[in-house]
């Protein structure tokens, strides 16, 4: 592999040992794709394009198909998330008791939009989802995978404020 | 070879562990009560018996040693509503809503004083009479959890309490006492039907699939269950994993395949992290991998994360995506049974199906017949959500009535204020994105594939949400427009550009620029994109318009012609506002209201900043005396 990294400095190969690592666990098998991209997520907590072009070159498939199969699927992220995924649940469940209106405080409290959905700080991402399974507790949002059901908008701003307070205080 | 298992020592030697402790605890491990915090009610109760003197078994031992408390996580009792939800074996107590501080209790008045503790049984939300006993909740008393039976009770995470329930049993009979062909014979005359929605005959498709000649085939669990608003496959596949993974070794005898792969999405992790290590589980006990029961066959399981595509749920979609391409769809013929998966004859059936199958095998299709209806026989899971009082997981017989489900079991309508509102009943969407509205005039149809076709609805994968009267049919319309817009998978032209079309069409209505002409463009439009598009996202897409249409067209006429919107949920078409006759001035809007729009003095009127406003109903949520209008 190495070899076309030449031209960086160290810190670019140190980079692409942990992909190479993984796409070696996937055998280099180009039918792997998408749980190679899932693991390579999960490490850099999205894509970023140069590692899209390196699994490509290592799988021997196009960039254009590593992309394609990478924008396709709700789950990758093109851009970086910030440190809180923030997620309202939009199931029909939640929809009808109300996830709108969380959505929109929380909007409202951090300053984003639908097309907005980092605050620049880097803090929160906040992403809406179709359904979490958690319908009994309608309406739902997850803050970094853990489950906040039976919502309320003030309960929903409550939640955040206080990450908002404890990382201020860091 | 592993060595063979020996299921009856097993399942002898857990039951004999099992019966020298005298009571189980078990507290629901399922999504719902463990966001509702059961965990920490689990580590609380461990802390309290110790505390207490008792010796707390956490896991059964290979070997007799007693104990005087076996305490234990489970899957989802159904009954999320109501939880975090803790039972008590053998007395069959049920402790709803149980938070840490009522840990004590549980353990001084059950554990050591051997009666119930009263206030955390479930009352009769009308009679607030308690009942002592899980079953006789009404929730309980009125299903018949044959699919779900021991999902609730058992610790999804111990094989061996899977076996000492018969479980791998009907596994061991298909592979050692059964032919492929036997098999197939006796799920098509069960009747089984697929329970992810197409409602396609099992037995059929496995016959289909077992005649091709191929040196290789696979099976594929389909758990992609991406339906808003449906959580059966989850619940299954938390609650009682192993069932799952006996299903799909049935199902893999019965057409010859020697590889499977369920396919889960990504955003259930217990059940992910569940089915890998009951598959991990049954690798180890010797009952999948080589020689499966001592028989030539061999079974390699795989377990493959969804990335988020709705379209995935569609069976040649999802076969693409285990191929690491983009979730597309392509056209068949050739069906899956001819040309699966890497061009392969595959089977491909959802949770509850292949859940569904070891029932078959150990019961005989003739038992299984015994409930549901002539065509569609057995039971069938549903997610009772929405305005109902007992939200949760519920399983019926095919030919159940509406009204069985929403008032016995589910309890009734609720309105806004969560309280019984005995003619709050508007109607219910079944089947998701690709299903329809049920109104009054059906609450007393029988529930089954073929009689709910006339209707416009489906019984789809069996998510149920009860809608109140407060809701707006052409907002739930738009709902699941967008939902399906944005799922589109792009291929086919009719779909891609329909659903955006009709999602903009509906988007005037509820922003009052409706239109005659729109609103019949609308119609013309969700008919075109259901002749042309490819597969079966597109081609149902248009159902709930077409169905909310045909239900409640004078809700869509009161938005184009009067621009309102009689429920009062369409922002663009309100105005909020506080009734100064009813308002007491208490305050307790204002300090809910998270964007600081309404201003008063405490017990004279308050008022609303409409441009300030963001219409997100909380404070007519804390409102006591109704007098908030508008949001």
């Amino acid at each position: 592999m190495g070899n076309t990294q030449t031209t960086e400095p160290t810190d670019g190969l140190r980079k692409f040992e942990k992909v190479c690592q993984i796409i070696d666990k996937y055998n280099r098998d180009p039918s792997k794709l998408i749980p190679i991209l899932q693991e390579v997520q999960h490490e850099y907590r999205y894509l970023p394009e140069q590692v899209q072009s390196y699994i490509a070159t290592s799988l021997g498939l196009s960039s254009a198909r590593v992309f394609g199969v990478a924008s396709f699927y709700a789950h990758f992220a093109l851009e970086p998330k910030g440190r809180y995924v923030i997620h309202v649940c939009d199931g029909t469940a939640c929809h009808v008791k109300g996830s709108d209106g969380l959505k929109e405080a929380l909007f409202d409290l951090l300053k984003l939009s639908d097309s907005k959905k980092t605050t620049n700080d880097m803090l929160f991402t906040l992403e809406t989802v179709s359904c979490l399974g958690a319908c009994g507790l309608a309406p739902v949002m997850t803050i970094n995978d853990e489950v906040h059901g039976q919502m309320t908008p003030a309960k929903a701003v409550e939640l955040v404020k206080a990450i908002m307070e404890r990382e201020q205080g860091k | 070879m592993s060595e063979l298992i020996n299921l009856e020592a097993v399942g002898r030697q857990y039951k004999e562990s099992r019966a020298a402790i005298a009571r189980r605890v078990i507290v629901c491990g399922g999504t719902g009560c463990v966001a509702n915090g059961s965990l920490k009610i689990f580590a609380a109760l461990k802390k309290e018996l110790e505390g207490h003197n008792l010796k707390v078994v956490l896991e059964l031992g290979h070997d007799v040693c007693g104990g005087d408390v076996f305490l234990s996580h489970s899957g989802c009792q159904g009954f999320c509503q109501a939880g975090p939800l803790v039972t008590v074996e053998p007395d069959d107590y049920l402790y709803v809503h149980v938070k840490p501080e009522d840990v004590k209790d549980i353990v001084e008045q059950t554990l050591v004083g051997n009666r119930p503790v009263t206030r955390l049984l479930y009352k009769d939300p009308a009679t607030g009479s308690a009942f002592e006993k899980w079953h006789d909740v009404p929730f309980y008393k009125r299903q018949h959890r044959e699919i779900l039976g021991d999902c609730g009770n058992i610790d999804p995470e111990d094989i061996r309490e899977y076996i000492a329930k018969g479980g791998y049993e009907a596994a061991r009979r298909a592979f050692t006492e059964m032919k492929p062909q036997q098999i197939c014979e006796e799920i098509a005359a069960s009747g089984l039907r697929g329970h992810g929605g197409g409602g396609f005959p099992t037995g059929k498709k496995w016959t289909l699939t077992l005649a091709e000649k191929s040196d290789k085939k696979y099976v594929i669990c389909n758990a992609d269950e991406g339906d808003p608003g449906a959580f059966m496959n989850r619940s299954l596949m938390e609650g009682n994993p192993h069932r799952v993974i006996e299903g799909i070794m049935i199902a893999a005898r019965a057409i010859e395949a020697d590889e499977a792969y369920v396919y889960v999405r990504a955003e259930y992790p217990l059940a992910v992290q569940r089915i890998r290590k009951a598959l991990a589980d049954a690798e180890k006990a010797g009952i999948l991998g080589k020689g499966v029961f001592g028989s030539r066959h061999n079974i390699l399981c795989h377990v493959m994360e969804g990335a988020g595509a709705f379209v995935c749920g569609e069976e040649t979609a999802l076969v693409a995506s285990i191929e690491g391409l983009r979730g597309m769809p392509r056209p068949k013929p050739p069906f899956p049974a001819q040309s699966g998966l890497w061009g392969k004859p595959t089977v491909i059936n959802n949770v509850e199906t292949l859940g569904t199958v070891p029932l078959i095998i150990l019961e005989g299709s003739h038992n299984y017949r015994t409930l549901g209806t002539q065509g569609s026989p057995g039971t069938k899971t549903f997610a009772l959500t929405g305005h109902v009082v007992n939200t949760g997981l519920i399983e019926v017989p095919f030919g159940s009535t509406l009204r069985e489900i929403i008032f016995d079991i589910g309890g009734g309508v609720i309105d806004k204020h969560g309280k019984i509102d005995p003619n709050g009943f508007k109607a219910v969407q079944i089947g998701g994105p690709s299903g329809g509205c049920l109104v009054e005039e059906h609450l007393d149809m029988p529930l089954d594939f073929d009689s709910i076709k006339p209707t416009g609805a489906i019984i789809g994968s069996g998510g149920l949400v009860v809608m109140n009267r407060d809701t707006c049919m052409v907002q739930v319309a738009h709902f699941f427009m967008r939902f399906t817009q944005n799922e589109s998978c792009g291929k086919c032209v009719p779909c891609r550009e329909g659903t955006k079309q009709m999602l903009a069409l509906l988007d005037d209505i509820i922003h009052g620029r409706g239109t005659l002409e729109k609103l019949e463009l609308l119609e013309q439009l969700a008919r075109a994109v259901q002749i042309g598009s490819l597969c079966g996202l597109g081609k149902t897409a248009p159902n709930p318009v077409l169905s909310t249409l045909r239900y409640f067209r004078s809700e869509y006429e009161a938005h184009i012609f009067q621009k309102r919107c009689p429920a009062g949920q369409c922002k663009a078409l309100a105005v909020p506002e506080i009734l100064a006759d009813r308002c007491k001035g208490c305050g307790a809007c204002l300090r809910k209201c998270p964007v600081g729009a309404i201003t008063g003095e405490k017990k004279s009127p308050h008022r609303i900043d409409p441009k300030v406003c963001i219409k997100c109903g909380t404070c007519a949520q804390a409102c006591k005396f109704n007098a908030i209008v508008g949001v």
